[in-house]
């Protein structure tokens, strides 16, 4: 349902992207690692149109996202749930008027009774009720990232969008957010899910598909187990976590 | 060797002014089309009341304090020299009347609006500037939201209607100034102080200072909430941002200033 075609992106000189294709399918848990500084956050901005390419289309729907306005784009992304890499809370917002926020702005048509129940109801699934009154400045790195996470799901969109989900957080509640994951996902056989991550045990243990970047490119996409049994060096590299090797670290 | 330094400071302003033909233009036409859509957002729905009164709050409670103050040394000094001078001429009768005319009219919304843009305008660009540093208005974006929509409209509503109050304020306060310095330094009679001004500042001048200021208000939020939007994301967006922000604000009160004192003087508006 998303398809990237020899899309480029450039930083001054700095290329990003470079022709990249990748086509990510609805209803499936898609995992898209790399080695940090590799585009993902990018590529992610880029799927709902927050960065335009270079060159190259980004397909979303079949719609050319390139050919939208900012306000057809605005309509498109409330069907999106994005978890930001660094949560991107709202400072002025509470946690409970952070989860809020995208119920009381899509018009979702439900009441105001059963927005706050929803609300609730979100932030009951990460654990975070207790904090529902503080502000993102007093929360931890991984609470913050938490409430994002509820924020995200709290209008049940049909395609979320997680930036590295369990960074920053201790293994149980890393399994936790992993098994939230995937019972979304779950719930929905339409549900379309995309995680950045650099976790691999579980990018084998949840993915349905994983693409990897490298220089730009998707050098990999296909099941775990084709990653597991794939040739190539850099990925056998990036799997077995070793400095020596073929790929280069800048 | 010596032509040197000089050719090449002729080739850097032969660069520089190249580069400003293109970009000048260009950032012009962003900032219509930026003015065009806050337009088009003032009249979507939903009309956010309560975030209008919040800010609104906010603008009056972080400056009222400053423009009395501010209103307070501008009325008072303003007096003195004008009773100085007046003096001259045994005519310090007309210090009321000079002073209330001067200060409704271009005193009263010049400095207040310098004071507000300091004020006022810095702390929205870089509240501004700091959401989209942490990321905050890519998020606000992904969940289909317009910040113009949601940030700027209401800090603009907002400021039309209690910047010029504060005007006003400044105007009273100012008068108040004026009035302690000219009746207990001058001695000048309150009742010939009173008449002078009010035989030349009627409410035409009032209503032609607090224009004014609506005009300046406009023009404070839309250039800070412009450069907080445009804000570099990294450590000095938002302090680069802040900055360029006050002196775009106020050089854009200081042209604006002179071009409706030209139109109110030439076609009397
Ligand atoms: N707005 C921007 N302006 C300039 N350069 C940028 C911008 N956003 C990203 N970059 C650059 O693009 C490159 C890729 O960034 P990106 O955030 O996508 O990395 P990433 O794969 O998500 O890494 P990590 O795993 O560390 O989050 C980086 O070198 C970064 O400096
Ligand atoms: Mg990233």
């Amino acid at each position: 349902m998303i398809f990237f075609r020899g899309v480029s992106k450039t930083f001054g000189r700095h290329a990003v992207l470079d022709d990249l294709d990748l086509h990510i399918e609805r209803g499936k848990i898609t995992f898209i690692i790399g080695k940090s500084g590799e585009g993902k956050s990018v590529t992610l901005k880029h799927i709902i149109g927050l960065m335009r390419p270079d060159a190259g289309t980004v397909i979303v729907d079949g719609v050319d996202l390139g050919s939208l306005g900012e306000g057809e784009l605005l309509a498109l992304r409330k069907n999106f749930g994005v978890l930001f890499q660094q949560a991107a809370l709202f400072d002025h917002l509470n946690v409970f008027e952070n989860v809020l926020f995208p119920l009381e702005e899509q018009g979702a048509g439900l009441s105001r009774a059963l927005r706050e129940q929803r609300a609730e109801e979100v932030l009951a699934l990460i654990n975070m009720l207790s904090v529902r009154d503080k502000y993102p400045g007093e929360l931890s790195t991984g609470e913050k990232k938490r409430v994002g996470l509820a924020r995200a799901l709290s209008s049940k969109p049909a395609v979320l969008l997680y930036d590295e989900p369990t960074t920053g957080m201790d293994p149980l509640v890393s399994e936790m957010i992993d098994k939230l994951i995937v019972e979304v996902n779950a719930h929905d056989p339409q549900m379309t899910s995309v995680v950045i991550s650099h976790d691999l045990k579980a990018a084998m243990a949840t993915a349905e598909r994983i693409i990897m970047l490298y220089k730009g490119r998707g050098i990999l996409s296909g099941s775990p187990q084709e990653f597991r049994n794939s040739s190539d060096p850099v990925v056998r590299q990036f799997f077995a976590g070793r400095v020596e090797g073929p790929m280069e670290f800048f | 060797m010596r032509a040197l330094p000089l050719l090449s400071s002729i080739h850097r302003l032969v660069a520089y002014l190249g580069r400003l033909a293109v970009e000048l233009p260009r950032q012009v036409g962003l900032f219509m089309l930026f003015l065009g859509e806050i337009f088009r957002q003032l009249l979507r729905r939903p009309f956010r009341l309560g975030s209008i009164i919040k800010h609104a709050e906010a603008m009056g409670n972080h400056s009222l304090a400053i423009i009395c103050l501010t209103a307070l040394s501008t009325g008072g000094v303003f007096a003195l020299q004008m009773a100085g001078l007046f003096k001259v001429f045994s005519a310090e009768n007309m210090v009321g009347g000079a002073t209330g005319l001067a200060l409704t009219t271009e005193l009263a919304p010049l400095i207040g609006g310098f004071v507000l843009a300091g004020r006022v305008g810095s702390a929205m660009c870089a509240e501004i500037a700091t959401m989209v540093v942490r990321e905050q208005i890519d998020a606000m974006e992904a969940m289909g939201v317009s910040p113009i929509h949601y940030l700027v409209v209401p800090r603009l509503i907002a400021a039309a209607v209690v910047m010029p109050l504060l005007i006003g304020i400044f105007m009273v306060v100012g008068m108040l100034g004026a009035y302690s310095v000219s009746i207990f330094l001058f001695e000048v009679d309150q009742g010939i102080f009173l008449e002078k001004l009010v035989a030349l500042v009627g409410h035409n001048e009032v209503i032609k200072g607090l224009r004014k200021m609506f005009v300046f208000a406009l023009i404070i939020t839309v250039v800070s909430c412009r450069y907080g939007l445009q804000a570099e994301k990294g450590a000095k967006g938002v302090g680069v941002a802040t900055t360029n922000a006050v002196i775009a604000a106020l050089l854009g009160i200081l042209f604006a200033d002179f071009v409706i004192s030209y139109m109110q003087l030439r076609w009397s508006l």
